[in-house]
This record gives C-alpha cells, structure tokens and sequence, in this order.
C-alpha cells in the first residue's frame, strides 16, 4: 500500500509546457526524490498527485484509486508544503484541531512530533505570532499526524535549526522503514543523500534521469551526490 | 458536513481579526450620530441608505480579495485533505460573508434599538436596509472571490476589485446619463430599465427607495422604475434582479475554483 503511479501526465500553463508526457511509479517504502531547476515541474507534479492542479492528460494512481475520482484517497496522504501560511489569528492548536475535525478525528493519530520537535510550548500562540521554523515544525506535525501511507514532503526542513532538523530526517527515515511511501522535494544535496533512495530529475517537464542514489554516487566516481549529479548534468550536455 | 467545520474555523479567525470589529464600529458611531444629530428613525434610515450603498460594496469586494489571497497557502493546504473542492469554496464563503454581515446588522441594529428607532414604525425599513446591505455584502464578496481567483497577481486583482466598486457606484450611473443626454429624442424607459438591472447597487438603491416612496430621491432610474412597474412590482423586479446577482457571481466563482490550478 502507498504505490503511486504517473501515465502520459501532461500539463501546460498557456504555452509552456510545464509536465510533457511524464510517466513514473514511486514506489512503496522507498523515498523518492524529485529534483530539477527552477521551473522544471516539481511542483506541478506534486500538486498533481495532490490533485491540486488538473491536468490536461493522463493519469493518476494512488494505491490503484485514480486521482480525480473524489477526495478520499488523500486520507492516504500526508502533506508538508514549502510554505507554512496559515489562519492568523487562530492558534496552532485550533489548526491542528481543524484538520482533525475535517478527518472526522481519527482515534489513532501520532502527536509525539510535537513533543519531539519541541513546539509545545508555541500552540497556544496566534499563528501570526510564530516564527518561521515554528511554523514549519507545525506544518510537519500536521504531515505526520494521520500516519498516512503517502508522505509529501516540500523542503522539510528549510527554517529548521539543526536540531530540529535531525529529529525531523530521523523520523523521515523510521517512516520509510516502516513501509510508507515518501515524496521529497529538497535544495540541499546532502539531505537528498541521507534520506533518498532513488532520485528523479526533472527537465523541462521530462524525466532527465531516474536512478537510485547509490548507482548515481558509485558510477560517477565522484564523493558525493551533489557532485555526481552536477557530473551527470554537464556529460549529458557535453555529448 | 465539511462546509460547516472549515466556516467554524475560517468565522473565528476573521472574528479575531481588527478590521471586522472596526467596520462592526463604524456603522454603530455612525448610526448613533445619526439619531444624536437627526432623530427620528426614518431619517436615519435615508441617511444611512448612501452609506450602506457606498461603503458596503468597498468593504466587501476589497476585503474579500485580500481574504482569499491571504488563504491561498491554506486552501491548498486544506485541499490537500480529504475535502471536496465545493465544501471549501462554501466554506471560505460562510466564514467572510458571516462576519462582515454580523458586524454591519449588529452596528446598525444596536442604536437603533438603543434608541428606540423602531418604536416609531421604523422596523420595516430597518430591516429592509439591513436586508439590502447583507445582500450587497454577499454580492460582492462573490465578485472578489470570483476576481481573486481569476488573477494569480494580487496588486491586479484589487486594482480589478476597486475598478468593480469605482465602476458600478460612480461610472455606471455617469454612463446612464450621458446615455440618457445623447437618446434624448428617443423613448429611453425600456433601455434604462434594461441598463439598471446591471448594476446591484443602483438596484439596491430603487428598492430601499421604493418601498420608503420618496420621489424626491429616486433620481432618473427609480422615477422611471415606478412609472413603468408601479411600487410593488418595480419592488418585486429590483428585489429578483438582486437575486440573480447574488447567485450568477457566485456560481461562477464556484466554477472557477473547481476548475483552478492550485
């Protein structure tokens, strides 16, 4: 459970065509990496599977439920977005109490983030009022909290101090050992390297490369991803 | 239902916020500076009229943008759960136009009844004014939400939003009359007619003022209104014509949200 599978997904914003034709699976308890430069449909394919953004062809599977039949299947899915703007005057508890009333307060969820991350102390503060790591760590909180078999994460752990950091890609890693299926979008190579297993980049709304992060470091020869990839890039540019 | 828990929560939020409470004040200075000064309910009905008329809409459509510019983040956060496109747009709805009603019938009601305003058979038109400014303030949040989502840049979309107000409180009715000035030798009720039941706000007007039955203050759309309709009718017309414009804006920006890239 927690298999999500990609067919001929294309999409375009007027003439730029920002998802051309992409075909993928992301597979069960394994985290997979998207990378690319800016503008190259990380997002939108994110936002896709989501079912934020409507696509203008193919298809979408989450566990065999296609996407765009309903809301249900995002029970599944758990979603920590890059940028953590919420209601101003309610405080993090009331948001967090909200998502929960609109899952129809599941008996089994999963607060110890909030002891772990040490953000206790900040929920009965307006959210205006938090920083912009609180706010973040409130966002993971809210990810983790159903224990979704789908886990999307956008920049987990921009804003994040380094311990909070830590705790955070621990428990990234727990939740892939315990089988879930998780979606990493992430600026910082050494992040990818400790929690990926497999990398997808994209370009120009294509797949450029997909290969795990091992094969990627190993037969490059070089010392770490950030260079391996940087290495794949201008060799496939070269020839 | 979905729709009832998001309004819950967005109500509370906006409830909190100071700019309610602020226009809560306004109307409640105002109308108690109105008895203070004028007396009488009727008269602080008619003078509360151009108010309602004016700065209901202003509020309405530049709040409402900025509201929903303002949940982006969230709404997508929100979409991202297991909650159908329609419950959230409803939602986010209840959740502004509940509040900014609330804080424009409490501080108009409130003087009113401190007052003793409705003694003098002031209910009737109290609550026809309160009815016409709750109509206005849903009609054009609908048309700032259907703006802020039709535009992904924000400074455009209150240009667009301000344009809406400027355009149906100052410019349409100049446009009637410079139609009006250039027609003059043809029959014009039928067009005038026609051109008023575009506009909610100049609807809004004919129907407080032909249901107060002041000729005097009707101006060309509403003297031609009563001629052509008589009073109950012409009441009945305005009163649907409002109707409409409370539903299309609002199906529309229904369509709109079910169908946007997030």
């Amino acid at each position: 459970m927690g298999m999500i599978r990609i067919q001929n997904l294309s999409k375009r914003y007027g003439r730029l065509q920002v998802l051309d034709n992409l075909e993928m699976e992301m597979a069960q308890g394994r985290c997979t990496a998207i990378l690319g430069p800016n503008g190259a449909g990380k997002t939108t394919l994110v936002k896709s599977i989501l079912g934020l953004v409507r696509p203008e062809s193919g298809q979408i599977t989450v566990d065999g439920e296609v996407v765009n039949g309903g809301p249900e299947y995002r029970r599944a899915i758990g979603y920590m977005p890059q940028i953590a703007r919420y209601p101003e005057n309610l405080t993090a508890r009331e948001i967090i109490q909200m998502i929960r009333d609109l899952r129809g307060n599941p008996k089994e969820t999963d607060e110890s983030l909030i002891h772990d991350l040490q953000v206790e102390s900040e929920l009965d503060k307006p959210f205006r009022t938090l920083s912009g790591g609180n706010r973040q760590k409130v966002s993971a909180v809210l990810a983790f909290l159903f224990r979704p078999r789908i886990l999307f994460l956008d920049e987990p752990t921009s804003g994040l101090d380094p311990v909070t950091s830590s705790v955070l890609k621990d428990r990234i890693l727990r939740e892939r050992d315990a089988g879930r299926t998780i979606v990493l979008t992430s600026h910082v190579m050494s992040e990818v390297e400790e929690l990926a297993d497999t990398v997808v980049y994209l370009l120009e709304g294509r797949i450029h490369f997909q290969e795990s992060v091992a094969d990627l470091i190993g037969s490059s020869g070089e010392m770490n991803l950030e260079r391996a990839i940087a290495r794949r890039i201008t060799a496939r540019v070269v020839a | 239902m979905n729709t009832m828990k998001i309004a819950r929560y967005q109500l509370r939020d906006v409830m909190r916020s100071r700019w309610v409470l602020v226009y809560g004040v306004f109307f409640l200075l105002m109308t108690d500076a109105l008895f203070r000064f004028g007396g009488s309910g009727e008269r602080v009905i008619l003078s509360l009229m151009n108010v309602v008329l004016i700065a209901i809409p202003l509020v309405a459509v530049v709040l409402g943008t900025m509201y929903l510019y303002g949940s982006r983040e969230f709404t997508e956060l929100l979409l991202s759960q297991p909650v159908r496109r329609r419950s959230l747009f409803l939602g986010l709805f209840v959740g502004l136009g509940l509040p900014l009603s609330l804080a424009f019938v409490l501080g108009t009601g409130l003087p009113f009844w401190a007052h003793g305003g409705m003694a003098e058979g002031g209910a009737g038109p109290l609550l026809l004014l309160l009815g016409t400014g709750v109509g206005l303030t849903l009609i054009f949040a609908s048309l700032a939400f259907l703006v802020a989502l039709s535009t992904e840049d924000r400074i455009k979309g209150l240009g667009y939003s301000l344009g809406i107000w400027v355009f149906f409180t100052v410019v349409f009715n100049g446009l009637v009359l410079l139609a009006i000035y250039m027609f003059a030798d043809y029959p014009m009720e039928q067009p005038v007619i026609a051109l008023s039941l575009l506009n909610p706000v100049d609807l809004g007007r004919i129907l407080l003022l032909l249901s107060f039955d002041i000729s005097a203050l009707m101006g060309f759309t509403g003297a031609v209104f009563r001629r052509f309709f008589g009073s109950g009718l012409g009441q009945s017309v305005a009163l649907g014509a409002l109707g409409l414009w409370l539903v299309v804006p609002f199906l529309l920006g229904l369509r709109t949200f079910n169908r946007k890239n997030f």
